[in-house]
């Protein structure tokens, strides 16, 4: 009896999360697999996979040719390695300095800049375009760099200085017996130790920089600067009826991120589950 | 103390770059949209106004009736997202941390897979599934019997601002879902076992011992769902475009900022009055946090294993 019910529960308990599964997976695998299929086959069964007799790259040709998808990847792929790098140099020395020197204003300096956790960044865009454009940064690269490594900031330091009061004591005293500067004791020793909490790190501050469209549209909306997100939304907006096209682009947008994510999706849910081990 | 010791310049070279970026490109932007919002443009350059901005912002039909158009859907946005994201992430991560369950990296990673997806992508696949042209939902619902039920969900005025909020859930759910399953492993095994001893089970052990070592989590949730709520633009930018259609019935606080600030159709963009919804957006989003952080966070007791 009492295996029987811990049986159903079992049952009950797969039945819910497959449901929800299928509900997460589906609209992306409705893009992906009609993006393989000729137009015709795409209004007549939206919901089968591509056949022999189906399987048309119309969609992906039309992009190629309209849409200078290479350039607004690398756009995103630069803006993101730099804004990434940014962040995790100045957020693990800013965490280092905290969790490590007892200075005065130490506290307040972690709560200075733990304010940008809570209060968004998009609020200050009035005034951030404003500088941007005295500074003649609009329409570069940079601009955007620059913004999203202050909108990183704050989470980066904030997990970082918590990992980061965990290394041992004894490790950095012997560094500083043995005449280690506090730089080399930050670079050759802690760094290294705190590598998977940067990992972390990397990967939450990743997600909304690649998918962000307020600071491109904003900040840098010519078309040497568009980054992926905004490049698919302006493409598909002139390509509205070619549903090839627009599902070809959608696809080539989805699959940079989503095959990075299975990539280092352990990595994200240790992250997020750490100090949780059982 | 401090005195005593030669000023350890270290110290101030680990925290320079990220004060001074963070300081430089946040919060004097910040600020200086804040002090923007009391100034008005005239002829001969921008002029001091006071709170004229806000009076407008509040009181004048021309502004106000936009305004608080946009905040009533925005509440109605966060609702949403309170009333069915954060009991479903509750409900997934609770199941999935139990005990013995099989395949559970697979249903994680999966669940988690809308959160990662950008919002163009994410808009356009729901327009494409519960959009006429295509025809997936009316077919779906065909095949339960319950056609009558489709409408055009994203067009209707009456319907629209649900139907966004309930695809960005579907987007967003995995955030609770982590952060709560998360706290749900960090309960040592010694407790739970301790309630079975006690003869408490399955739902009665999830709603008396684990509900409530989980509820500093939830608050936390709670409090980003709300600032990311009340900072949305993207989805319905990209699904309804910048007038939040149809007839403004989807328009919230960040479409409506986007609009002011750059203009839209014949209207010039205006940055005061920009400024001054941003800075209405950033009052709002000081008194969530700080009713979270002096009412809400206080009164939830931790407890340390």
């Amino acid at each position: 009896m009492r295996t029987r019910s811990h049986l159903g529960r079992g049952l009950a308990a797969h039945a819910v999360l497959l449901t929800y599964t299928l509900i997460a997976l589906f609209p992306a695998s409705v893009i992906i697999i009609n993006s393989f299929k000729s137009r015709r086959a795409i209004f007549r069964e939206p919901l089968a996979l591509p056949t022999p007799e189906t399987w048309d790259l119309v969609g992906y040709i039309a992009v190629l040719e309209n849409g200078d998808f290479f350039g607004y990847f690398l756009n995103s792929l630069i803006v993101t390695v730099a804004s990434l790098a940014g962040v995790l140099l100045f957020g693990a020395m800013a965490g280092f300095a905290l969790s490590e020197y007892r200075f005065r204003g130490n506290t307040l300096t972690g709560l200075y800049l733990a304010l940008g956790i809570m209060i968004p960044i998009r609020l200050g865009t009035v005034a951030i375009l404003q500088l941007m454009v005295s500074a003649g940064l609009v329409n570069t690269l940079t601009a955007l760099v620059l913004v999203y490594t202050a909108q990183g900031l704050p989470l980066a330091v904030f997990i970082l200085s918590e990992f980061m009061r965990n290394v041992s004591d004894d490790l950095k005293n012997a560094g500083r017996m043995d005449g280690l500067s506090e730089y080399a004791i930050f670079f050759r020793l802690v760094l290294p130790l705190v590598r998977p909490a940067m990992a972390t790190v990397a990967v939450f501050t990743m997600i909304p920089i690649w998918n962000d469209l307020w600071f491109p549209l904003i900040l840098a909306p010519s078309e040497d600067t568009k980054t992926i997100t905004l490049g698919t939304q302006v493409f598909i907006g002139q390509f509205e009826t070619n549903w090839n096209a627009v599902l070809a682009a959608l696809s080539l947008s989805i699959l940079p991120v989503l095959v990075l994510y299975l990539i280092f999706s352990r990595q994200l849910i240790r992250g997020i589950t750490a100090g949780a081990v059982k | 103390m401090a005195a005593r010791r030669p000023i350890r310049w270290h110290i101030a070279v680990f925290l320079a770059p990220a004060v001074l970026v963070y300081t430089a490109i946040m919060i004097v932007p910040l600020f200086g949209t804040l002090n923007l919002s009391l100034y008005g443009a005239t002829d001969d350059g921008p002029r001091f106004v006071g709170l004229a901005n806000f009076r407008a912002l509040f009181g004048n039909p021309m502004w106000s009736d936009a305004f608080w158009n946009a905040l009533g859907n925005n509440v109605w946005f966060f609702v949403i997202h309170m009333l069915v994201q954060n009991p479903i992430g509750v409900l997934l991560a609770a199941i999935l941390s139990s005990p013995r369950l099989r395949f559970r990296a697979f249903y994680r990673t999966a669940i988690f897979v809308p959160t990662i997806l950008s919002f163009v992508a994410v808009a356009w696949v729901w327009r494409l599934i519960l959009g006429n042209t295509w025809g997936i939902a009316p077919m779906f619902l065909d095949s339960l019997g319950l056609k009558s039920l489709y409408a055009p969900w994203l067009g209707k005025e009456e319907y629209a601002l649900t139907t966004l909020a309930l695809i960005s859930v579907w987007q967003f759910v995995g955030i609770p879902m982590m952060l709560i399953y998360a706290a749900l492993l960090s309960i040592p095994d010694e407790v739970l076992e301790a309630a079975e001893m006690d003869g408490i089970t399955g739902w009665s052990r999830f709603r008396r011992v684990q509900l409530p070592l989980i509820l500093p989590s939830i608050g936390i949730i709670s409090i980003l769902t709300f600032v990311g709520n009340f900072n949305a633009f993207d989805l319905i930018y990209v699904a309804q475009g910048a007038l939040a259609g149809p007839d403004f019935s989807t328009d919230i606080l960040g479409t409506f900022l986007y609009r002011t600030f750059f203009g839209f159709q014949l209207q010039l963009g205006d940055p005061n009055m920009g400024a001054a919804i941003a800075t209405a957006m950033f009052l709002i989003i000081l008194t969530g946090v700080c009713l979270y952080l002096f009412g809400v966070q206080r009164r939830l007791r931790r407890y340390q294993f």
